[in-house]
């Protein structure tokens, strides 16, 4: 397999290949391999301890890998970035658990999401310019947070700062897009709008979803990419995989 | 560029403090230098020395409110900043001394002397020149800070194991300064001292002076502290506290942020030690003491952290009950003390200023809905009889 | 003049245990008082006064015939002679000890010592006395106190031979060799000879076996011996002195390694019984207690209470009141944890830095508590029989004070690691640590197990209190001292493993004994300080740190 994908870097956005990790012994990632492509918006699915977060650690820099390769853009080594420079790359992430700053109002929230100069004399003599005031504007329109861009985030309800936590990302203008479990805790409602921001986010960059919810799965109607112990189990059209006996058996349950 | 920045600060409250703490400043020294005692408005001598001593101990809390307050660094070894700031004002102090010690030498302290040494150290070269002095009064601090920050928090050392290792800090820093072969006069530290910059540390019109630049210093340090934390640069440091893997997953090099707020706050402490030295007039190692570090977050809890105004209403609040309760009932100051430590945290977690701050938030807040009630009534009204 | 000294009895005696030390210590007196009843007759003070009586040959009669009573009395006599202190009164041939006041002599009866007032210098005539007297008289008094009726008079005069051999030693060496019975006096009196002999003028073969037996006496005495030796000898015997020398030496290294060693067990054992609670409130569940050191406090005045009720209404106790202090320190200290847990700290779980600030506050109430109760002075605390003096193994000196604390502390770790790991109670700690809501609803009552845990904790720090009021100060303060090394102790080690704490309170005690020797002890815990804060930089949770997400989280 890995000879195969090989011939998929150069051209993949994301590009994992025989990426393994240990904690104490605990395998949470065993050789896990798989691409994503420019523009694609791809689902993973999985059952609990399957390894999707550690995926999304080891991709924005907060793990190191014990062996195997991570790229971004085909060329870029992951294993050898921290956090930030990962962000600055243009990798963002959302987490499982809505991580908004709460004593900041959701507007200031934006604006320090932004693509800006991230250094100390940058933000300290940094000046909102009316270029960034009309993409805040945008993004707050496009999260409709508009009217409470003055609240503090946290006094936002828990769809609203998912909501609030995927325009932070948006502000940050990145290349890729991680997204863990984004409608935990939604209504039905808010669930089926967050994935028409997702597909439509997903028109300008690759965005990849972490999710349970297989109806959400389903509306997004993309590649799906199913986990277990921490490699790919099965791979395709969420018919597919959902049809495959080996998922069914780990995950979907009979 | 650098207006912009300067001009974000000036909040109304924090323009009223800072014209505050000039009036304060002027208005005392004059008073007690220039008024007769007889005079209502005349202020004791002492009394001022002692709300100088409170005033770099504002300084002192401001400082550690940057780091800790606003952005979640509880360092436990301030005070070893302050004390830094001190002895290198101290060693200023001492040079001037020249002749008037005890063995009267013109170049070594007399504890020198008394340890047989026969010439300077080279780290007291230079300290016989004010200006000098006052440049190590900064680094000295700040490269600690920027040296034991560097290390700490590119490794990410957080929460409570960084405290911890302040604490541990100050700890050997108080154990060095104790040996005598460190050549900081040990046990006894630097005092005796006869003048500054030509005039007796003992004149009521130096100590007025002190007064008036302890009051000015600490105008100055908020001023800049309001510009800081207004800025972007604050609110990253407010994100760093609150969600400091957000701000590292958005871009942001927290061990940087980190690092200038820690360094920048250190200054600031050794600042505040230069001011206190002089006015007390004498340092010595007990001032590394981890429970004065631990004392000064008191401050800065009790007068309201993540607040600008609140550390320096606390440092105030809390020394001045010290020396009213030390002078009535001193046996009994600890337990008032430690009564303080347990009660702000479990009633106040906000300290003074952030409950007063919320009060009237929330009741802004209730104006605002219920100005709002009335329109949305009025409308209603309005639609009906439409 | 110089006296013989009286060497620490123990200083270089066989392995061997103190109890059997006594006994032979009980069994030399008696054979010493034996011995007594032995002698021909005791010195007179007119067999004295014929040292005054003309030509040196009758001087060396009389030194002959004093020495053949082997009356000790007569020895200070014999050495003011050699040292040209002994005088004759003309008006009645009466000899004194005297030393010149101004003009006169302050007198000293030379058999009884006693002062015999003062006199005018020209009333005296100083007893001649010549080179071969001199070492005659070297040798009588060497044999003499070498046969004394006090085990440790002999042992003092082996001992000043040994440092100070005399080839005319020799035969009174071999005579005194031939009665001793006592068994640490007679290995003195061996090397004694051993020593006496190399210097001598006697055959390279018998010089060589003395080498050998000064070689396995070691220690440092027979180094310097040696030492002594190298420059003097002869050249043939040279690699011989040599490689005792290196043997020695290596011994030494060992043996000081050895105790540096045991200081540092001792002190990681002090360290770990100080830290042990911490972990537990600190590395199970994660409350900075400031106030920890002030538990240790409270255990130690417990013991102070404890003893003084023993002494003044049942002194026989004594010996017990460690024993009887260790339950009520356990619960008078864990019984204020379970108040401050109860009233501070469980409004505060999981706001670690806000505990810190709370029960520093404790600590500070607390303090002054027991200052306001007990007054700032520190109170005597004292030691039962069996933790007083020390012992020896090999070339170590061990106080049995430290042995019994690290004893104890080990007691102290395994009953507690057995207490949480084998019990339904700990396991219930650690299901609440480890899953709080989990815990609660399988219907364990969480916040009592919080408030015994906590107790757990303060309790553990009460019985340390009880151990180190034996090796420290017992004021108010005392809790102070031990706060930050606790913390490090734990922080090092790993927080949540109580297994870490073990090997970090060890390795912490070892390394900063080792520092000491080269850096001071004040520089040491220094270095110790900065090499803590260096490792947190590498390993910000410690030695044995938990890894994976969870921890993160």
């Amino acid at each position: 397999m890995a000879t195969d994908m090989k011939h998929y870097k150069s051209n993949s956005m994301l590009y994992l290949d025989g990426v393994s990790v240990s904690f104490d012994g605990f395998k949470a990632l065993n050789s896990l391999s798989f691409v994503v492509e420019p523009g694609e918006l791809r689902a993973i699915i999985g059952p609990n301890g399957a390894g999707k977060t550690t995926m999304m650690d080891i991709i924005t820099g907060k793990t190191r890998p014990d062996s195997g390769d991570v790229f971004f853009n085909g060329v870029i080594d992951l294993t050898k970035k921290d956090e930030a420079d990962i962000a600055q790359l243009g990798i963002g992430r959302k987490f499982q658990k809505p991580t908004v700053f709460e004593s900041h109002t959701v507007w200031d929230n934006l604006e320090l999401a932004l693509d800006r100069k991230r250094t100390v004399f940058g933000t300290l003599f940094y000046q909102l310019s009316g270029e960034d005031r009309d993409r805040i504007e945008d993004i707050l329109e496009t999260v409709r947070l508009t009217a409470r861009k003055d609240d503090f985030a946290a006094n936002l309800s828990h769809g609203q700062k998912q909501w609030l936590e995927i325009g932070m990302l948006l502000a940050q203008d990145p290349k890729l897009l991680l997204v863990d479990e984004p409608v935990a805790g939604m209504t039905d409602a808010e669930t089926a709008e967050t994935a028409i921001l997702l597909r439509k986010i997903a028109e300008t960059r690759s965005v990849v979803v972490v999710e349970h919810d297989m109806g959400f799965i389903r509306d997004l109607g993309v590649k799906v990419t199913c986990l277990a112990e921490g490699s790919v189990l099965a791979e395709g059209s969420i018919d597919f995989v959902s049809n495959d006996p080996a998922v069914i058996e780990n995950y979907l349950g009979r | 560029m650098i207006s912009a920045f300067l001009f974000r600060a000036m909040d109304r409250k924090i323009v009223v403090a800072i014209a505050i703490l000039v009036a304060v400043g002027i208005f005392i020294p004059v008073s007690s230098v220039f008024l007769p005692e007889s005079s209502p408005l005349h202020v004791p001598t002492y009394i001022m020395q002692l709300f100088g001593k409170y005033l770099t101990y504002a300084l002192l809390a401001l400082a550690l409110d940057l780091v800790w307050g606003f952005c979640g660094i509880l360092s436990l070894g301030h005070a070893a900043f302050f004390a830094l700031g001190g002895y290198a004002m101290g060693m200023y102090l001492m040079r001037q001394i020249g002749t008037r010690g005890v063995y009267g030498d013109p170049v070594l302290p007399d504890f020198m002397v008394f340890l047989n040494w026969k010439e300077l150290p080279w780290f007291w070269y230079g300290f016989d020149m004010f200006w000098f002095a006052m440049i190590m009064v900064l680094l000295v601090p700040g490269l600690l800070a920027f040296v034991f920050g560097w290390f700490a928090f590119r490794s990410r050392v957080n929460g409570v194991y960084l405290s911890i290792i302040t604490q541990a800090m100050t700890y050997a820093l108080l154990l060095a300064f104790f040996r005598n072969d460190m050549g900081f006069g040990g046990n006894n530290g630097l005092t005796d001292f006869k003048d500054i910059m030509g005039y007796s540390v003992q004149a009521d019109g130096t100590r007025g002076i002190l007064f008036m630049l302890s009051a000015f210093m600490l105008a100055l340090a908020l001023l800049f502290s309001s510009a800081v934390v207004r800025s972007k640069y604050g609110k990253v440091l407010v994100g760093v506290r609150d969600a400091e893997s957000r701000t590292r997953f958005l871009g942001y090099r927290v061990e940087r942020i980190k690092l200038f707020i820690f360094t920048v706050s250190a200054m600031m402490a050794g600042i505040a030690g230069a001011l206190y030295v002089p006015q007390v007039g004498i340092i010595n190692p007990g001032e590394f003491a981890p429970a004065n570090s631990i004392e000064v977050v008191i401050w800065t809890a009790v007068g309201g952290r993540g607040t600008l105004i609140g550390p320096i209403i606390g440092a105030i609040l809390v020394n001045g009950g010290k020396s009213i309760f030390t002078a009535a009932w001193p046996d009994y100051w600890l337990f008032a003390l430690g009564a303080l430590f347990v009660g702000s945290t479990l009633f106040l977690p906000k300290g003074i200023v952030g409950t007063v701050q919320e009060f009237l938030a929330k009741r802004k807040e209730k104006s605002a809905a219920k100005a709002e009630q009335v329109a949305e009534d009025e409308a209603a009204t309005a639609g009906e009889a439409a | 003049m110089k006296r013989p000294s009286f060497f620490p009895l123990l200083s270089w005696c066989k392995p061997m245990l103190k109890a059997i030390q006594l006994f032979l210590v009980a069994v030399s007196l008696a054979v010493a008082f034996v011995a007594t009843d032995l002698r021909a007759q005791d010195a007179t003070p007119e067999m004295i006064n014929e040292l005054a009586l003309g030509s040196y040959d009758q001087t060396e009669e009389t030194i002959k015939k004093l020495a053949a009573t082997g009356d000790t009395a007569i020895v200070p006599a014999l050495e003011a002679l050699s040292e040209g202190d002994l005088y004759v009164r003309k008006a009645d041939g009466q000899v004194f000890i005297v030393k010149k006041s101004g003009k006169n002599y302050k007198l000293t009866d030379p058999l009884s010592g006693e002062v015999a007032g003062e006199e005018p210098t020209r009333n005296f005539e100083k007893i001649k006395v010549k080179n071969s007297l001199r070492r005659q008289i070297r040798s009588v008094v060497g044999g003499l106190t070498l046969q004394a009726k006090d085990a440790s008079t002999r042992l003092a005069a082996a001992n000043t031979i040994i440092k100070t051999p005399d080839e005319d030693a020799i035969d009174a060496l071999n005579a005194a060799i031939e009665k001793e019975q006592n068994a640490n006096v007679l290995a003195a009196l061996e090397q004694a000879r051993a020593a006496s002999i190399i210097i001598s003028s006697r055959a390279p073969e018998e010089k060589v076996e003395a080498i050998t037996r000064i070689k396995n006496m070691g220690g440092r005495e027979a180094l310097s011996l040696l030492l002594g030796f190298q420059g003097q000898a002869d050249e043939s015997l040279k690699p011989q002195i040599d490689a005792a020398i290196e043997s020695i030496n290596s011994d030494l290294a060992m043996w000081d390694a050895a105790q540096n060693i045991w200081y540092g067990i001792s002190l990681g054992s002090v360290l770990l019984l100080a830290a042990i609670g911490l972990a537990i409130t600190f590395g199970v569940m994660g409350i900075i207690n400031m106030a920890h050191g002030e538990m240790v406090m409270l255990g130690a005045y417990s013991t102070y209470v404890v003893q003084e009720i023993i002494r003044n209404s049942a002194p026989h106790l004594f010996d017990w009141s460690l024993a009887i202090a260790l339950p009520i320190a356990f619960v008078v200290s864990g019984a204020v944890g379970l108040v401050i847990e109860r009233l501070v700290i469980r409004f505060l779980y999981g706001r670690p830095l806000e505990t810190l600030l709370a029960t520093w506050g404790i600590s500070l109430i607390l303090q002054q508590a027991v200052r306001t109760i007990f007054g700032p002075t520190n109170k005597e605390v004292g030691n039962p029989s069996w933790m007083s003096g020390a012992f020896e193994l090999g070339g170590l000196t061990i106080t049995w004070n430290r042995m019994w604390i690290v004893v104890f502390t080990i007691g102290v770790f395994f009953a507690l690691l057995a207490l949480l790991k084998r019990s339904p109670i700990g396991l219930q700690m650690r299901a609440v640590t480890q899953n709080r809501r989990m815990a609660s609803s399988m219907g364990i009552r969480t916040p009592w197990v919080d408030a015994a845990t906590f107790a757990l904790g303060s309790g553990i720090a009460g019985i340390a209190g009880v151990a180190l009021s034996q090796i420290d100060n017992v004021s108010p303060n005392l809790g102070q001292g031990y706060i930050i090394d606790s913390f490090m102790v734990v922080v090092f080690g790993g927080v949540g493993n109580l297994w870490g704490t073990l090997v970090g309170a060890l390795s912490l005690g070892v390394l900063n004994k080792f520092l000491e020797p080269y850096a001071g002890a004040v520089l040491g815990k220094i270095i110790v300080l900065v090499l803590i804060i260096l490792f947190i930089q590498k390993r910000p949770r410690g030695l044995f740190a938990l890894k994976g997400r969870a921890v993160e989280s």
